[in-house]
């Protein structure tokens, strides 16, 4: 079987193109995944007229002053905003299609957002030309404004509790330019407490003091609780978030993992159907299985040889992707067994392939046209197709290795906190099963 | 470096009995059975369908009979598929070393050197197989089958797509052979080679012998005068109803 291996090798050498093929596609994957995760999206333009005078850009409420072109900026971590002084301009560059949106800030901002009793208004204009762009710019300005206006929230609950704090325990507050004590409702308590105390039994003024220091007590009981009260309605729903089977992958870390799945499926399916194949189109099978080889023999081979390759590549692959994309490299040993499991499974499928077509562009494209959906429907998620249907991907997923195999990568590469074994006792049933299903399409080889 | 020649004897390298092969209904093989001598050239023609192919597979172990059995010779049995069965990314040499190897020959670089020379290649020895002519390659395609050095070499169809030097040529070198006491059983669509080349012919139709001897026994068998070889093997098969 070495000399096979070794015949094969030597082909592959010859194949300048087939092995650019194989040197190139991987390390451009690895290059565009790496700068995709590494780079954040591009921000998409939009209009942004402010029409607050730049001396009108702060406001005061509850004694403090509060600039709002801080909570402005906010909104430009997501978009590129394109500054011009009029409405009619920003609507000009939204028709002209130089801003997918427009964001027209009105000059009583500030002032409405100062009365404390108001709500401000910002005006929004849409491009829908491209519906996709479109959606995407309404959904960042509401997402951002949404943001600002939380973080606003934030700040008047925080001026509120302020106030409130001040009207319990007391202190100076600031107004119209002059200072004022506040006594504060818990020493006016105190102070009503020692009055009663000092004041004689039979004193008329005892009862009306008593009402008083109740007021006072109930008034600090209730305004202690006004505090949490105002917390609640500055947010009101909180959101926990509970991740079902325990899987902690980040998307990130999850797009490397399909990444070098989906690259290590079509360079070992390729690869093993091609060169089974290739045995029939150089008419060289017959002469092999006359005692030279065992049919499994060169089965065994052509799986070797593609996996091997294959495993190298999307190793490189890997390792090319860990320059961009931070990886946990304590789990090294992982990849390799993964890439490993998932390489052999791969190569019985292409085995399989390989035995059912004749010829090595009948093989390859039977390759494509199975991989793919088999990725696919792989990475069909729950809740996208009714119930029923993603039973059926489901199954369909476990008969192929691609399921398993993204698994297995995604638990090597990522502490998803599920066990690798699972994965790669499923792959290597499949391996078998594959290649028993070659070995009984090899027949039609005669 | 030539191969020993083998002594001629009338114990036959091969012997095939009562060989029959079905494809689903239709019948390939009916109880066909012969033996080749040492040094023995046979030809088995016969019009297209009549099993030639089958016959040879099964005699090279490539196909099992469904009933019959064949005795092959101690020294193996070497086969020439009808295609080159080449590698053509590999030089001559690389094929020839290759199946030296998968042959387990005892002296690979020997066995490569010999049918080099043999196959008058040597000059062509690293030249990749793809860039070869037909009938260099079908040279190299039986040098293959020669490579251990097998009692009985069988061919299929050798001379097809060959042009009639090509076909001289590879006569001449299969020739050779057979001076050296290899058996050789071809099967040919072109009957003039049997009849110019064969020691003896086995004629096949519909997946049974019709005829076993020389070709001036066929000849006489179809009672014809005065007509080249293959119109008298074309009446020989419209007498039996073929």
């Amino acid at each position: 079987m070495r000399w096979l291996l070794l015949k094969d090798l030597q082909i592959l050498r010859r194949s300048p193109l087939l092995v650019g093929l194989l040197v190139v596609y991987p390390v451009a994957i690895a290059v565009l995944i790496g700068v995709a995760l590494s780079r954040s999206p591009e921000k998409p333009k939009v209009a942004f007229v402010n029409q607050v005078p730049p001396a009108a850009s702060t406001f005061k409420l509850g004694g403090q002053e509060i600039d709002a072109s801080k909570y402005a900026e906010r909104l430009f971590e997501s978009v590129e905003p394109v500054r011009v002084g009029t409405r009619e301009q920003a609507i000009e560059k939204v028709r002209d299609g130089e801003a997918l949106g427009a964001l027209i800030v009105p000059p009583d901002i500030t002032e409405k957002l100062g009365t404390g009793l108001q709500s401000a208004e910002v005006e929004v204009i849409y491009n829908n030309e491209d519906p996709v762009k479109g959606r995407y710019v309404e959904q960042i300005i509401n997402s951002r404004l949404a943001d600002a206006n939380a973080a606003l929230a934030d700040k008047l609950r925080e001026i509120a509790v302020q106030d409130i704090h001040l009207l319990l325990d007391g202190g100076e507050l600031s107004l119209f330019g002059r200072t004022y004590d506040i006594l504060g409702l818990r020493r006016t308590e105190r102070i009503l407490q020692d009055a009663l105390r000092t004041l004689p039994a039979d004193s008329p003024e005892r009862e009306r003091l008593r009402q008083v220091e109740r007021f006072a007590s109930l008034a600090v009981a209730n305004l202690n609780l006004a505090t949490d009260v105002v917390g609640t309605v500055s947010q009101p729903v909180r959101v926990k978030r509970t991740p079902l089977q325990g899987k902690r992958t980040p998307l990130d870390s999850f797009a490397v993992a399909i990444a070098v799945t989906v690259s290590l499926m079509f360079v070992t399916v390729l690869l093993a159907s091609g060169m089974l194949a290739l045995e029939r189109e150089e008419h060289a099978f017959s002469r092999l299985v006359r005692g030279l080889v065992s049919r499994m023999g060169l089965l065994a081979e052509k799986v070797g040889l593609a996996a091997l390759c294959a495993w190298v590549v999307a190793l490189a692959m890997t390792c090319g992707i860990g320059l961009f994309v931070s990886l946990d490299w304590s789990r090294f040993g992982l990849w390799l067994v993964a890439l490993a499991f998932a390489a052999a499974g791969f190569g019985a499928l292409g085995v399989a392939i390989g035995g059912l077509a004749r010829e090595v562009r009948a093989a390859s494209l039977l390759a494509f046209l199975l991989s793919l959906p088999i990725a696919f429907l792989a990475l069909v998620p729950s809740g996208a197709v009714s119930g029923g249907v993603y039973d059926v991907v489901r199954v369909v997923s476990a008969l192929f290795p691609f399921k398993p195999a993204l698994d297995a990568m995604d638990s090597a590469l990522n502490d998803t906190g599920q066990s690798l074994l699972g994965p790669l006792a499923h792959l290597t049933a499949l391996t078998a099963a594959f290649m028993v299903v070659a070995r009984l399409a090899l027949r039609r080889f005669g | 470096m030539a191969a020993p020649a083998r002594t001629a004897s009338d114990a036959p390298a091969l012997r095939a009995s009562g060989l029959s092969r079905r494809f689903g209904a239709r019948v390939a093989l009916r109880d066909v059975g012969f033996a080749v001598s040492p040094g023995e050239l046979v030809a088995v023609i016969g019009p297209n369908g009549a099993g030639k192919t089958t016959l040879l597979s099964i005699l090279a172990g490539i196909q099992s009979p469904d009933a019959g059995a064949v005795e092959r010779p101690s020294g193996g049995v070497g086969w020439v598929p009808q295609q080159p069965a080449l590698y053509s990314k590999l030089s001559v040499a690389e094929n020839l070393r290759l199946f030296a190897r998968l042959e387990r020959v005892a002296d690979p670089e020997a066995a490569v050197e010999r049918m080099l020379a043999q196959a008058d290649l040597a000059d062509r020895a690293r030249d990749e197989v793809g860039r070869l002519s037909g009938g260099n390659r079908q040279r190299v395609n039986i040098a293959i089958g020669l490579l251990a050095d097998p009692a009985v070499l069988l061919l299929d169809e050798p001379s097809t797509a060959l042009d009639p030097r090509q076909r001289e040529r590879l006569w001449d070198f299969v020739g050779g052979l057979t001076g050296r006491g290899t058996g050789i059983v071809y099967s040919t669509h072109i009957v003039q080679e049997a009849e110019r080349y064969a020691d003896r012919v086995l004629v096949l139709a519909d997946g049974e012998l019709i005829f076993t001897g020389t070709p001036r026994e066929l000849e006489a068998e179809s009672g014809a005068s005065g007509v080249d070889f293959e119109a008298a093997f074309v009446r020989f098969l419209h007498e039996r109803g073929h």
